[in-house]
């Protein structure tokens, strides 16, 4: 900086750097976001009668919350519920032990190219489709019950963990593997002995966190019909037994929480 | 170093005989969970509908190619309204991820021991309720319609950004902290311009990542009733006119690569 660029700055106050430095396209983006904002919100029609006489009735289902019904609806709740812990577990034991091989084969670095392109095609597919429309679909060709969302959290957990796999054993250290395989390693004992070894803290947590998001997702594929606690819980709604709804939503969220607690304390020891 | 003494000479082994025998029972364990879930989910299904499947799904196959092109002269609308769900969703959710993250984050709460344990029961009770369940208990209480769309997935994305954000704010640099109140700046200042450069970028990575999940989701918001384009997918689903499902999942599934795309430069640009 030049003596002459300082002299001119002294006297006058800093100020903070814009986040986009050019301005054209500084005012261009907030412009645009204007406009947009603007368009979005001439086109929503909210129906504010509408919302103030809701009003009321969401404010019954918060006290709900204070008062959950866990007795009147008990046999329902229990069985929806038992019925999603179910799904979620087959689900993930099966949708992991596929994905393991599936991830294999989309690490660039272990498979050749053919195996990677079929790999990366699956999980592809698996991660552009949504839970609920596979659910759809699945329910429409296997009948309603909980092979539909079983089949359907295994696909999902598939697209899920093989992608994330295979990006760990595409960063892993290159090293180790080659050691084991001078000592004259067979295939599935480099695999075993120089790849495993590495990726498993991260295999292990990503399944514990696949199995928390496998059993929020089995919460909502009752509603089509796959089975779990989604069905009685949208009976609940559509009856406005909102103490009973309150009662799952708790069930629902206590689940959650342990589960991440215990994948915490799993993933500490792991790693 | 555990070893297998045979014939007077000492093999290496990965583990001792109790550590083996241990591993056996955990297994021996974890199979048997399988089992009986396995049995539960093959007693609520109905054998028969799964040996036809095949059947079923090709008579769908045929019934849904080729998809009815001319029908999306009538999902403009939709998708529009997808596009709002997902985008001003986000904007009130990071509008409210900002604070419940400051109060979350142990090196910036106003209280480990009472705010801190509120904010955290907030993002977990958000982060756990599927935007679905949320749709649906915003349909009962503010009635049908993009509105209700809007507000779940603002509600859902506020645990996810809050959660991500927190976390950056606990691993700030502390010492640009210190040294913005070395110079005697306000608590206020110093969050301005001590906290809030350095978690600048994480927090717009966070927003535009989880506007790709918002799109996703909105897609099929529709379903419950809560406006895009999964009405038109529940009106034709209900309706069996397979060629527009097909149709609208093609869009759907655009979409979504779309997001991602676009999602994944932005996000290029910022880191």
């Amino acid at each position: 900086m030049s003596h002459r660029e300082l002299e001119d700055m002294l006297g006058k106050g800093w100020r903070k750097p814009p986040f986009v430095s050019n301005p054209k396209l500084r005012w261009s983006l907030i412009l645009g976001f204007v406009a947009y904002l603007v368009a979005a919100f001439m086109t929503i029609e909210v129906d504010w009668g509408r919302v103030y006489v809701g009003l009321d009735r969401g404010w019954a289902f918060i006290l709900a919350f204070t008062s959950p019904d866990f007795t009147s609806r008990a046999s329902d709740i229990w069985d929806g519920l038992l019925e999603s812990i179910v799904m979620t577990v087959a689900a993930s034991v099966v949708g992991i032990l596929i994905s393991i091989p599936i991830g294999l084969g989309a690490a660039r670095n272990i498979a050749p190219l053919p195996i990677y392109l079929v790999c990366r095609g699956i999980v592809a597919v698996s991660r552009a489709l949504q839970e609920i429309i596979v659910a759809i679909l699945l329910v429409a060709i296997f009948g309603f019950g909980p092979l539909a969302g079983f089949l359907t959290l295994s696909f999902a957990t598939i697209g899920f963990l093989s992608k994330l796999l295979a990006e760990d054993i595409e960063a892993m250290d290159k090293v180790q593997a080659e050691a084991i395989k001078a000592s004259g390693a067979r295939w599935l004992q480099w695999i075993n002995y120089g790849v495993q070894p590495q990726v498993m803290p991260r295999l292990v947590g990503l399944s514990m966190y696949r199995i928390d998001i496998n059993f929020r997702e089995s919460a909502i594929l009752g509603l089509v019909g796959a089975g779990g606690i989604g069905a009685t819980l949208n009976t609940a709604f559509d009856r406005y037994e909102y103490d009973t709804a309150a009662a799952i939503l708790i069930l629902i969220i206590g689940i959650v929480m342990s589960l991440e607690y215990l994948s915490g304390i799993i993933r500490a020891k792991v790693q | 170093m555990p070893v297998l003494e045979k014939e007077n000479a000492q093999t290496w082994r990965r583990r001792t005989t109790g550590e083996n025998l241990f591993r056996w029972f955990g297994w021996l364990i974890g199979v048997a969970i399988f089992v009986v879930c396995w049995q539960r989910i093959s007693e609520a299904t109905t054998w028969f509908f799964v040996w036809d499947a095949p059947r079923i799904a090709g008579d769908i196959w045929t019934r849904a190619t080729p998809p009815r092109w001319e029908y999306i002269t009538q999902l403009g609308r939709p998708i529009w309204d997808t596009l709002n769900i997902a985008t001003l969703g986000t904007l009130i959710a990071i509008c409210l991820a900002v604070p419940v993250a400051f109060m979350a984050a142990r090196n910036t709460t106003p209280s480990v021991l009472f705010i801190r344990p509120v904010a955290l029961l907030v993002i977990v009770s958000s982060r756990s309720i599927n935007s679905l369940i949320w749709a649906l208990l915003l349909i009962a209480i503010i009635g049908p319609g993009v509105f209700a769309g809007v507000i779940a997935i603002a509600i859902r994305s506020i645990g996810f950004c809050a959660k991500l954000l927190y976390e950056a704010i606990e691993e700030i640099d502390h010492t640009q902290v210190e040294a913005i109140s070395a110079t005697g700046a306000s608590r206020w200042q110093v969050m301005a311009y001590g906290i809030v450069p350095q978690i600048l970028p994480a927090f717009a990575g966070i927003a535009v990542f989880r506007w790709d999940i918002n799109i996703r989701e909105s897609t099929v918001l529709g379903l419950v009733g809560a406006g895009g384009i999964g009405l038109q997918l529940s009106a034709s689903l209900n309706v069996l006119a397979w060629p527009q499902v097909s149709l609208i999942l093609l869009v759907i599934l655009a979409a979504v690569m779309i997001s991602e795309w676009v999602s994944a430069k932005v996000r290029g640009a910022i880191i």
